[in-house]
């Protein structure tokens, strides 16, 4: 049963194991020589550095912004809507997953261009907004909103009506109830999403060549480090940096129960 | 309900825009299949149909779609029997390293993909040996599939209890039959729900697909090679729109199934 | 480990060859045979009937359908084919064996050659061979000693583009999107590719002599951070870098960008569309790309392999695949059969254009321009240092 993941732990060391390795100029296989070059270059580089910084910022923009607008959509499918309106508005939520990634990141290109439904409401008002990281956080939390919603709805679906209706007996308002009775118990639920929307984009390296001008994430150095250079044991000590951002995020997160509700 | 009229009607009007913006991106998406434009921009040049036409005769683009539909099935599968045997095992059994297993479980998805996938394609091309395809694609995805079918199968577990279980045993029957008979279709709509999102996970992955694939092409590699290709551009507009129209049967048939609302995510 | 060993020995002679190759590479010539061995391996010297089979290791869109079914019909070789992404993924491959024919450029061609990975190709064998451009033929990146080792296929240079109404007056050199960019801060646009320092080597090796940049490929660390700096303060004009045909494209059609590198078929496409564009290359030169194809020693299906390098630079299949990929065919006669007007627009055949071309080779720590004084930079290190210039 547990094949798959022993496989997975297996190939994560694997990968580890070769950042301290190096390669050959010509032939770009593998050298097994044990050293810490790779580890130090990352070090000791700003560049690295600034990459780093800008993509968790990125990180932190898109799951806020993604938390902020999923929340009304949830707290209404859960509990305005009737029977029929939620099943009507999963569908909507849910069918933006199966529409390419690529095309919607192309679509949000065609969106920001300086000829484009953006800029042309902009336009009016004296302002700009083109391919940058603005534009890659807009198209990033587009993305990857669905993934925020889900959890959000099926949190706030538990959230018996009679708790609300006990909390506004005892004189609660709306806004104390919100944030008294509702946010608490949502927490996790909005940890799970941002699970989601914190791994998806420390891994992402497509949308932001496609929106983010000159603009280059944690994803791009790797990928560029694997691919276009051929130097596996880079990118994998590359690798290392989300990989650690995301073991400590989960273990923030995990003392919320968010791990429970992905 | 606490919310007063206004606060609903504000609510609404919030949602409203919401999946406005959700499917402004999309209503071009379709509007630019019809664009006689062969790049991807806005305005819109002129009306045709002649790249419906195209991608209809387009035998690559039916391989690469059934290549996905094979992945995503077979993906499907193993994450529903390996997630529903995981989450029983660490449901009914209290065990040593029962919080490790979990969070194995979560590991795929948590990390980013591309670590994902370059972990599994230094696994398969250098330690294994194995060359890419058909199966390094299902193995990759089945491995982050899994926690959506495990978490939901979790959760109803977790509600239902195993009184009903006890009771069959008690009744005499055997352990193959309390599972065909009062687990499996206890366990119905959450297996529907977590299967369709590992289904549409699997469908539109592209980052751990890149590093395991090999040449075999899925849809989305296919979509990938060709949209930077000006003269296909517009047929991947094409693929993409009715991608988004298609999306709504296997949807729809789910609700069907799961006749109420716990589809996705709903997990009450 | 003995697998290891020999990859080792392999990849020496390589980067000898590479070496010795290099100091050819500006003016084409055959590489001087001194200090280069490339295995002593016989040529084919008749063609029997074909095997039944072949396969085909191709870069993305030289071998597609609409002429590998006719050639399969033709010949009745049943074609496998398998595309790679990078040369070195073609090495790779080729090296693991298993491919009859492969379509190899400047950067991995050589590398086959010393590793004896291909064989001397014998021209006699294939007719359509005598059709192709002389100035394609017994150059640095295809030939040892005046001994062709593979038949060339096609090439294409990287123009500079800009849109007519917004880029006055027209530019006539790189230095609009090198020292002159400021002028289009913002709307600048370059290839997102480590490869594309060769670029700004190439202006600092017409534009400052001092630095004694003899070959855009070859560039000693401090030729090296020049180029970077170079690219640096560009950086700060460019509104994207571009990697596919698509985004330039339509980053033109909206004025997104105004000036930048492109490829003839990008801007062929722009113009069709009706954005105001036009491309030339500069007379200091460009970057630029010359493939070849070539059969693997150990291939057992050599005269499959054969009809099929013949039938790759027959007039109709050239021309097919050079319309597909967007480069000029390497065999006049292809014209003849293309869309009216494409090889002019491609300048195919024109010697004088071709001459201009720095073809896009792999920089290795041998210097390729034939200095043994210093190390050159590899394309490792330029990998990161796009890297670092991008930021």
């Amino acid at each position: 049963m547990l094949w798959l993941g022993v496989a997975y732990l297996v190939a994560l060391g694997g990968l580890f194991v070769t950042a301290f390795w190096t390669t050959n100029e010509f032939s770009n296989t593998l050298v097994r020589v044990w050293n810490t070059d790779n580890f130090e270059q990352l070090f000791t580089l700003d560049v690295y550095r600034t990459i780093t910084l800008r993509t968790i910022g990125v990180a932190v923009a898109v799951t806020v912004i993604d938390a902020i607008v999923a929340f009304p959509i949830a707290l209404f499918m859960a509990k305005v809507a009737s029977q029929r309106w939620q099943r009507i508005m999963l569908i909507a939520v849910l069918m933006p997953l199966w529409a390419s990634y690529l095309v919607k990141a192309y679509a949000w290109r065609a969106m920001f261009s300086s000829t484009g439904p953006v800029n042309s409401l902009l336009d009016p008002l004296g302002l700009h907004l083109g391919y940058g990281l603005p534009a890659t956080v807009i198209t990033l939390a587009y993305l990857w909103l669905p993934y925020m919603i889900l959890p959000m709805f099926a949190g706030l679906e538990r959230v018996p009506d009679s708790v609300l209706e006990a909390s506004a007996d005892l004189g609660a308002r709306g806004g104390t109830t919100l944030r008294r009775v509702i946010l608490p118990i949502l927490a996790p639920a909005v940890f799970a999403g941002s699970i989601f929307t914190f791994s998806l984009t420390l891994g992402d390296y497509i949308a932001v060549k496609i929106v983010g001008g000159t603009n280059q994430l944690l994803g791009n150095a790797v990928y560029d480090s694997a691919l276009t250079g051929s130097n596996l044991p880079f990118a994998a000590a590359l690798a290392t940096i989300p990989v650690v951002i995301m073991l400590v995020y989960l273990a923030a997160v995990r003392r919320t129960g968010a791990l429970d509700e992905l | 309900m606490i919310l007063s009229r206004t606060a609903k009607a504000a609510l609404a009007a919030v949602t409203g825009l919401v999946l406005l913006v959700i499917y402004a991106p999309l209503a071009l998406v379709v509007v630019n299949s019809f664009n006689t434009s062969r790049s991807f921009s806005w305005p819109p040049d002129g009306f045709t149909t002649k790249w419906w036409n195209v991608a209809w005769r387009n035998t690559e683009v039916r391989d690469a779609l059934g290549l996905s539909l094979q992945v995503a099935a077979v993906s499907t599968v193993i994450s529903l029997v390996l997630g529903t045997m995981a989450a029983l095992a660490l449901q009914r059994y209290r065990f040593f390293g029962r919080d490790a297993v979990s969070l194995l479980i979560i590991l795929p998805i948590a990390l980013p993909g591309i670590v994902t996938g370059l972990a599994f394609q230094s696994l398969f091309k250098s330690m294994l040996g194995i060359d890419l395809g058909f199966w390094t694609i299902v193995v990759a995805h089945a491995t982050f599939c899994i926690v959506t079918v495990f978490n939901n199968v979790l959760a109803r577990l977790r509600r239902v209890g195993g009184n009903l279980e006890e009771a069959s045993m008690d009744l005499g029957a055997g352990t193959f039959t309390t599972f065909r008979l009062v687990t499996f279709p206890m366990l119905r709509s959450a297996l529907l729900a977590g299967g369709l999102l590992a289904f549409a996970l699997s469908f539109d992955e592209i980052i751990v697909t890149t590093f395991t694939s090999g040449t075999s092409r899925t849809l989305p590699i296919w979509i990938l090679d060709h949209m930077f290709r000006p003269n296909d551009a517009p047929v991947v507009n094409v693929v993409a729109a009715a991608l988004i129209f298609a999306s709504i049967i296997p949807i729809w048939i789910a609700q069907r199934l799961s006749q109420g609302n716990e589809l996705v995510g709903a997990k009450t | 480990m003995k697998r290891t060993r020999t990859l080792t020995a392999l990849v020496t002679i390589g980067a000898l060859g590479l070496m010795m190759s290099g100091c050819g590479s500006d003016d084409g010539s055959s590489p001087s045979a001194a200090g280069f061995v490339a295995p002593d391996l016989p040529q084919k010297e008749s063609l029997g009937a074909g095997e039944g089979a072949v396969s085909i290791l191709s870069w993305a869109g030289y071998a597609e359908k609409d002429w590998v079914e006719p050639f399969e019909k033709a010949t009745g070789c049943k074609a496998t084919v398998k595309t790679f992404n990078t040369s070195d993924e073609a090495v790779k491959l080729m090296t693991d064996g298993g491919y009859d024919v492969v379509s190899a450029s400047g950067d991995a061609s050589l590398r086959l050659i010393a590793a004896g990975t291909v064989e001397p190709v014998n021209t006699d064998l294939v007719p359509n061979y005598a059709d192709v451009y002389p100035f394609l033929k017994d150059k640095a990146w295809n030939s040892v000693d005046g001994q062709m080792y593979g038949i060339p296929h096609g090439y294409g240079a990287n123009l500079l583009m800009w849109n007519t109404d917004k880029v006055k007056p027209a530019p006539t050199d790189w230095s609009i999107v090198f020292d002159g960019a400021s002028a289009y801060s913002g709307k600048v646009t370059a290839y997102d590719s480590p490869i594309y320092i060769a670029d700004a080597a190439l202006y600092l090796m017409n534009t400052q002599p001092d630095l004694g940049i003899k070959d855009p490929y070859a560039l000693d660390k401090d030729q090296l951070a020049a180029a970077v700096d170079l690219l640096k303060m560009q950086k700060e004009h460019v509104g994207e870098y571009w990697s596919d045909y698509a985004k330039e494209q339509s980053a033109f059609k909206t004025g997104d960008s105004v000036v930048g590198t492109t490829w003839q078929v990008i801007a062929s496409l722009a113009e069709g569309e009706g954005t105001k564009v036009k491309a030339i290359l500069p007379d200091s030169g460009s970057t630029g790309w010359s493939d070849t194809w070539m059969v693997a020693t150990k291939s057992e299906h050599k005269n499959c392999a054969y009809q099929w390098l013949n039938e790759i630079i027959s007039p109709k299949a050239n021309a097919a695949v050079a319309q597909y990929f967007g480069e000029s065919p390497a065999n006049g006669k292809a014209c003849a059969l293309a869309e009216k007007g494409f090889c002019e627009t491609y300048h195919a055949g024109d010697a004088s254009y071709a001459e201009k071309i720095h073809y896009w080779t792999t920089p290795t720590s041998s210097c390729l321009d034939g200095r043994t004084d210093v190390k050159c930079t590899t394309y490792q290190e330029w990998t990161q240092a796009w890297t670092e210039i991008k930021g």
